[in-house]
């Protein structure tokens, strides 16, 4: 049965799509060298030859957001894997055994739940240093709690049904039956948190790289370029908005998604 | 009661657990604290001396007890960089960051109920479909993004306040609070939007269910039903929502006093971490992990308080 799809799942595809589009080209090709400082054009206003200014070292700042949307882009990509891989395994094992191990590890996922991500976060990079890839470990790490937790109660929800306990009767491993059997049901349930997951990860990686202990140069970053433009925010307001919008539109897009998602369900 | 003392024995299980965590992760890092304080050039002996004065070549769960009991009696350690003891550095900035995490509190308490209430009676009419867009696109919008997008519209163009003229809680209460309330809205935005369009979806759904019909039945208006029977069932999902953003709040007003440029915990929580001072690092975080932990405890005992149904395991 096909059900038709709502506004706001329109909306959120065409926003996303739109990104999506711009990221890819993003990395193939942009305008400028993102890196090329150009001293006549330092704090430049909109123009035809920059679509989006110049920033204070005259590095045309259209193809800094295109390439530091790609680095927020992977950044909560990875992060979103290592968190549902992780969790999905973590909850998995958890919910399907249960026992004193259960026990234990739902104590520390407890406890690990009770940090904001971005705290923990801030604690992984004060104890590996920052960097494009730690921050996607320190990350993921800190998402996996929420997802093992989602994971391992819609385990213990299904693991007593009956089609779980027809496919044991049929001669299916435990294994088989955790992954084969019960994870598919779980999907649903999991893909709208993984969407909040990776908004939360676009926010989180924007917050990190604007307290400079995210991604660092050269690698260009939305979080960043909002840092550096903070103190031309007066003379070149646009420096600020254009890399702000950027990332509100990300994040708008992705959860117009997740929403037009659960409606149509 | 017995279920109050459950919970107690969960919270104190809980904190444990967080502030071995937060010492054996910072027992672990490589880099040696005695090394840390007496510099690259000091003597290997004078280096082992040190080690054997502060205890470290003990064992780790020897070294977390005696921490553990320094931490309860208020003594956090001494800073490696500053070398002055980290209850002192902490202590003053304390306030600012409750200060800030309360008052955007307190707004999102105060615009959300009524926004989400007068939503709800109106669900579907002009002013509630434009007030969900408007509230969509702003869940959408980091608070530092906002908090920049104040300073440049109240503060550079219409100079309501002056971006990073901080007034101290010493020198004048009322300045220090007046400069803490467009931080505190930047926070309490995008929470806002999110308790609003919640308590909106749930006062929705509790009036199609049947003890409204009889509460409408018996003669009682829609402001009666409202206020007196739909409301306090409605709350609930909303406080669940608080106590997460409250934590979340707290660990947000870090970015924040960045933007604004406000001496609070996050601003020696991000230097220590650059200078690698980690009894300050480890500190704060214990001291967030722990505020944190207390107030998903609080809102436990306030679902009981409001609806007895609830019995939590």
């Amino acid at each position: 049965m096909k059900k038709k799809k709502s506004k706001n799942f329109k909306i959120g595809a065409m926003i996303t799509g739109v990104m999506l589009f711009f990221i890819v080209v993003g990395f193939f090709w942009t305008p400028y060298d993102p890196e090329a400082m150009d001293k006549a054009n330092k704090l430049a206003g909109v123009s035809f030859s920059h679509i989006m200014g110049c920033d204070n070292f005259g590095r045309d700042i259209f193809s800094r957001v295109l390439k530091g949307s790609g680095t927020t882009l992977l950044v909560a990509l990875g992060t979103v894997a290592i968190g549902t891989v992780c969790g999905i395994l973590a909850g998995a094992f958890t919910g399907y055994y249960g026992g004193i191990v259960d026990e234990v590890f739902m104590r520390i996922n407890d406890a690990l739940f009770a940090f904001p991500s971005i705290l923990l976060g801030l604690v992984f990079i004060s104890l590996v240093g920052s960097g494009k890839y730690n921050v996607i470990i320190a990350l993921g790490i800190a998402f996996i709690p929420s997802f093992a937790r989602i994971v391992r109660s819609e385990f213990i929800r299904c693991k007593n049904m009956d089609y779980v306990k027809s496919a044991k009767l049929a001669g299916a491993g435990n294994l088989r039956v955790m992954f084969v059997h019960i994870l598919p049901n779980v999907m649903t349930v999991l893909s709208s948190s993984i969407m909040i997951g990776f908004n939360n990860a676009v926010l989180a990686e924007a917050g990190m790289s604007y307290l400079g202990i995210g991604v660092q140069p050269p690698d260009a970053s939305l979080g960043r370029m909002l840092s550096e433009a903070q103190t031309y925010l007066f003379s070149a307001p646009g420096y600020a908005l254009f890399p702000g919008i950027v990332l509100i539109l990300m994040v708008l897009g992705f959860s117009l998604l997740a929403e037009g998602m659960k409606e149509s369900r | 009661m017995k279920y109050f003392v459950k919970k107690l024995a969960g919270l104190a299980a809980t904190l444990l657990v967080v502030s071995f965590l937060v010492f054996a992760a910072f027992a672990v890092i490589p880099g040696d604290p005695a090394t840390a304080m007496l510099g690259t050039e000091a003597t290997p002996a004078r280096v082992e001396t040190l080690r054997e004065e502060l205890g470290l070549n003990d064992p780790l769960p020897v070294r977390y007890i005696r921490w553990a009991a320094d931490f309860v009696r208020g003594d956090f350690g001494t800073s490696y960089r500053y070398n002055m003891p980290v209850k002192s550095m902490i202590w003053e900035k304390v306030p600012v960051t409750l200060a800030l995490t309360l008052i955007s509190f307190c707004i999102i308490v105060l615009v959300s109920v009524p926004l989400g209430i007068t939503c709800a009676r109106h669900a579907g009419g002009r002013a509630d479909r434009a007030i969900m867009v408007l509230n969509q696109v702003i869940m959408a919008v980091p608070a530092f993004f906002s908090g920049i997008l104040i300073t440049l519209v109240f503060g550079l163009i219409l100079h309501l306040f002056t971006p990073g003229d901080y007034v101290s809680y010493k020198t004048s209460w009322t300045g220090f609070l007046g400069y803490l309330f467009f931080p505190s809205v930047a926070i309490a935005l995008p929470k806002v939007a999110m308790a609003a369009k919640l308590l909106r979806t749930s006062v929705i759904s509790e009036m199609k269910l049947d003890y409204v019909r009889t509460a409408y039945s018996r003669g009682n208006g829609t402001k009666d039903v409202l206020y007196r029977h739909v409301l306090k069932n409605a709350l609930i999902p909303v406080v669940t929502f608080l106590g997460m953003a409250l934590a979340d709040m707290v660990a947000g007003s870090i970015i924040i006093e960045q933007v604004f440029n406000i001496p609070g915990m996050g601003r020696i929580l991000l230097s220590s971490i650059s200078n690698r001072d980690y009894p300050v690092v480890q500190a704060i975080i214990v001291c967030i992990a722990f505020l944190v932990i207390f107030i998903n405890f609080l809102v436990d005992i306030i679902y009981q308080v409001i609806d007895p149904r609830i019995i939590l395991d």
